[in-house]
């Protein structure tokens, strides 16, 4: 087992009982915390497969930012009290798990099935994209060329985001 | 070759962001569970970028900027429907009732 | 004079249908522009005659041996049913349009007299000349499907004009009844052409006729089933048991309608339709066994009922239906050359007894309508010595009287005493016809009787019209004599259309309808008697006839007849025949009421109210609004519920990605 792996696993191991910490705790702000935890793995993860510009908007954008405002939210609503618990009744709870664990079992059996041959033909391309242009470079410079009509539209998005946000949001305008 | 259990990874947290959502009744507990469910993605977009070129790193970027939008939009329905209700259990929140 | 093509025969029927058209845009726009529509309407006639009379000589000077089929256009172009639109000229339907044009123009011109004064004037032109173009569609039709559109047409015509005073429901429930009964006997022309076609594979007159002794085997239960068929649509047509009620009730209508429609052409439709299709008939002798049989006893059936009736119309009602009998044994005995004969001759000297009671109701009609008196202007009984004030029209009655009683030398004579020496002869064959003719005899007897009946109520005797009314009986205009004229002559001299040999005759119709019943006579021969016999045939007739007449001198008082309003009910016997053998009410109690029983009870407050309102339109309210309650509780209104569905969906489809 290679230092990689191992550290893969750790992490792999954080994300996955923090996640399920996240979904259990009956306090909102306990399960916010947890989910910033998974996040902040997640993001050792996204080193580990090369992606270190994605990891670090990971940790800016979600652990910072998204994750602030759901705090804030709680905060600002005042739920954020261990009240009892909102888990679903007996009969829910059954038909979640069940629902859950069949999903499980069918992206586990998609992620044992064959892969598509494509998967297999440029082994480590990020690798070597990473060692030839730098790593935010290999990220950047598609996204200005090939990608830079989603990207303006993406804009368009964030501020009709903006503005929708605080139509909700604002008691009166 | 991180790829098969990074893979493996994402389902499993996956499947912890369904059952979220399929368990809790809190609104904002479920919101957050849809964000789980957004990085399990994620995390499959960047294990298969590692193999096939940055596209799938530019796709995780595009998830995020719809995932704060998503946010920002989100809460603030949420903080409406707040003000209205004085609750976010989805158990009490029933317009769609036919 | 330039021989016109005889392809250009469909002018025959086009004259009436254009008279059709202008009178009924007339009768619509201006019903007061009696001039015109007189013009209009006896003109198209005129001209149809005209046409129709060039037509024949032609095709008499080409001497054809097969009919002459005129192909216009594709009808029915479907698959395997190939009908075009086809008329046929041969002898048939050529005696045939002489007779319905020719009786048709003279009953319009009395029309024009006997209508002068109805409001409808313009409709009842109208409807005349439709009715004449589908009566001539229906004998120059080249094909079932074509003739049953002539066949259904004049029965329209004849439900229009029957109600023609729509005003009073005594004359629509007449039109209607004979409608419905009518609609009984094309169920059977129906499955007889469906019966035909499914193993001819044709409908044309001509490749029916020329496969028919191949494709069916003689006396097979087949052609016995479409003979009947045919048999069935001939009584409804042509008013025989059982389907003859209708005909009496068909009176309602102005008196030339009945004239034209139900006595001298529609009615014969039937008998037309037996000689047509005699191929057919000749190879089944249980098919032309039970029309010989049926028209043998429906003639002597008609024939007591008229014993009795008062009212002057309905006598000779019953007197067409007795003598439809006599034509139906005459095309059922294989005498069709007989058949179409008199046929010929009851047009005659029918249509001049029916616009004779016209003329007479007429003069009656007026001479109430002058005193305002509401008496029945049709009731013999308030009739009598009419023959002082009608010069004509009472000597051309007699004419008539004596044709239909059969007295030497008038038509009827000729044609009935040929009808019953064909069936004495077939007796010998087939003994059967012993009672047929027996039949027959007896009916002539009573035919004699009380159209000597009726001669002496209505014509002779004291008038019990009343003494204010007596003065303002007068004999009709001419333009209504004048018809009444002409058909006199024709009842006169034509019996020597076709005078047998034994009386020293060329049988002039018979040679000329040869070609047509050729085919016929050959699968089944013709019996013919020996002169002797012929002769004591001939001789017994007469004497029946001349013993009807004289019966009724000597049994009849028309000096004791009372006014209608005073006279006693009849009794005994009497009773009977005047409630027409009470034909009606049992029809009334077997058939009408149980039928309508069926139709409130059942079709309506079950079928239609349970089944139709209840449960198929209702039903698919009731079904629908509870797939929409089901689909409804799905909208529960928690977004839990919808995240499991939409996982259980999600999950679906991930299955169905993986298999």
């Amino acid at each position: 087992m290679t230092p990689t792996l191992i550290v893969f696993w750790a992490f792999a191991v954080l994300a996955i009982g923090s996640a399920l910490l996240c979904i259990t705790r009956r306090n909102p702000v306990a399960s916010a915390l947890w989910l910033v935890v998974t996040l902040f793995a997640l993001a050792a993860l996204f080193v580990l497969l090369d992606a270190q510009f994605i990891a670090v908007l990971q940790v800016l954008v979600y652990a910072g930012a998204i994750m602030v405002l759901f705090l804030f939210v709680i905060m600002l609503l005042n739920v954020g009290r261990a009240t009892r618990s909102d888990m679903k009744g007996p009969l829910g709870l059954g038909v979640g798990v069940l629902l859950a664990g069949l999903m499980m079992v069918q992206l586990l059996a998609l992620r044992f099935g064959a892969p598509p041959p494509q998967l297999t033909l440029a082994p480590n391309a990020m690798a070597r994209a990473a060692a030839e242009q730098g790593m935010v470079a290999a990220v950047a410079r598609p996204l200005f060329t090939t990608y830079l009509v989603p990207f303006e539209i993406t804009s368009i998005l964030l501020l009709a985001g903006l503005v929708g946000a605080v139509v909700l949001a604002k008691r009166r305008l | 070759m991180l790829l098969a259990p990074a893979l493996g990874v994402s389902a499993v947290l996956f499947t912890l962001g369904v059952a979220g959502v399929l368990l809790r009744r809190n609104a904002i507990v479920i919101f957050m569970c849809v964000e789980l469910m957004l990085n399990a993605v994620n995390l499959t977009f960047v294990a298969l970028a590692q193999q096939l070129g940055v596209g799938g790193q530019i796709f995780v970027f595009f998830v995020m900027a719809v995932a704060a939008a998503e946010a920002a939009v989100g809460l603030a329905i949420l903080l409406a429907i707040y003000r209205h209700r004085q609750t976010l259990n989805l158990q009490n929140i029933n317009l769609l009732k036919g | 004079m330039p021989a016109l093509p005889l392809s250009m025969v469909w002018v025959v029927p086009a004259l009436p249908l254009f008279g059709f058209v202008l009178n009924g845009t007339l009768a619509l726009t201006r019903p007061g522009a009696k001039r015109a529509v007189s013009i209009v309407g006896v003109g198209t006639l005129m001209l149809a005659f005209a046409a129709a009379a060039l037509a024949v000589i032609e095709f008499g000077a080409q001497h054809a041996a097969a009919p002459l089929v005129f192909h216009y256009w594709d009808w029915l172009p479907s698959a395997a049913l190939q009908v075009p639109f086809a008329l046929q000229l041969d002898q048939l339907s050529a005696v045939m349009i002489l007779i319905v044009t020719g009786v048709g123009a003279l009953i319009h011109v009395f029309s024009v007299g006997y209508m002068h004064d109805d409001p409808g004037y313009a409709r009842y032109f109208a409807y005349l000349n439709l009715f004449v173009f589908f009566m001539l569609t229906l004998v120059l039709g080249a094909s079932f499907p074509v003739m049953f559109v002539g066949w259904e047409g004049v029965g329209l015509c004849s439900y229009l004009l029957i109600g023609f005073w729509f005003n009073e429901k005594i004359n629509t429930d007449a039109g209607k009844k004979a409608f419905i009964v009518n609609r009984i006997g094309d169920f059977g022309f129906l499955v007889a052409m469906f019966l035909i076609f499914w193993r001819v594979g044709s409908l044309d007159f001509a490749t029916v006729f020329a496969k028919a002794p191949a494709v069916f085997p003689p006396a097979g239960a087949l052609i016995t089933a479409i003979t009947l068929f045919l048999f069935l649509g001939c009584t409804g047509k042509s008013a025989q048991i059982p389907l003859y009620t209708w005909l009496p009730d068909a009176m309602q209508g102005p008196t030339p309608v009945s004239a034209l429609i139900h006595a001298a052409t529609m009615v014969t439709a039937g008998v037309y339709l037996v000689a047509r299709c005699g191929v057919l008939f000749a190879l089944s002798p249980i098919g032309s066994a039970t029309v010989a049989g049926v028209g043998a006893l429906t003639a002597l059936f008609a024939a007591t009922i008229a014993l009795k009736q008062w009212d002057i119309k309905r006598v000779l009602a019953y007197s067409t239906v007795s003598q439809l009998g006599y034509m139906f044994v005459g095309v059922g005995t294989g005498a069709y050359a007989a058949g179409i004969f008199h046929l010929a001759t009851h047009a005659f000297f029918k249509a001049l007894l029916f616009l004779g009671s016209g003329s007479v109701i007429h003069a009656m009609h007026r001479a109430y309508h002058a005193t305002h008196s509401h008496e029945d202007a049709q009731d013999m009984r308030n009739m009598g010595g009419l023959a002082r004030s009608m010069p004509w029209t009472a000597p051309l009655m007699w004419i008539a009287t004596l044709a239909i009683a059969g007295i030497p030398p008038f038509a009827g004579f000729f044609s009935k005493d040929e009808i019953l020496g064909a069936a004495f002869a077939e007796a010998a064959v087939r003994p059967a016809w012993y009672a047929f003719w027996a039949m027959g005899i007896a009916a002539a007897l009573l035919t004699a009787f009380y159209m000597t009946r009726l001669m002496l109520y209505t014509f002779h005797g004291p008038n019990r019209t009343g003494e204010r009314e007596r003065e303002h009986l007068h004999e009709a205009p001419w333009i209504m004599t004048g018809p009444l004229v002409a058909l006199g002559v024709l009842t006169v001299i034509g019996g020597a259309l076709n005078v047998p040999p034994l009386l020293g005759g060329g049988a002039y119709l018979e040679h000329w309808l040869e070609p047509v019943t050729a085919a016929a006579g050959q699968l089944s021969p013709l019996v013919e008697a020996p002169p002797a016999t012929e002769w004591a045939l001939v001789v017994g007739a007469v004497l029946v006839a001349g013993l009807g007449i004289a019966g009724a001198f000597r049994i009849l008082r028309p000096e004791s007849l009372l006014h209608a309003r005073l006279a006693p009910p009849e009794s005994g016997l009497g009773r009977i025949l005047w409630k027409k053998w009470y034909a009606d009410e049992l029809y009334d109690a077997v058939i009408v009421r149980p039928v309508m029983w069926v139709s409130r009870e059942i079709l309506w407050k079950v079928v239609d109210v349970r089944i139709v309102d209840g449960l198929l339109v209702n039903g698919t309210a009731v079904f629908t609004r509870a797939l929409g309650w089901i689909g409804s509780q799905l909208q529960t209104g928690e977004v839990g519920a919808y995240v499991v569905l939409f996982v259980t969906g999600v999950l679906a489809v991930l299955f169905s990605a993986l298999r």
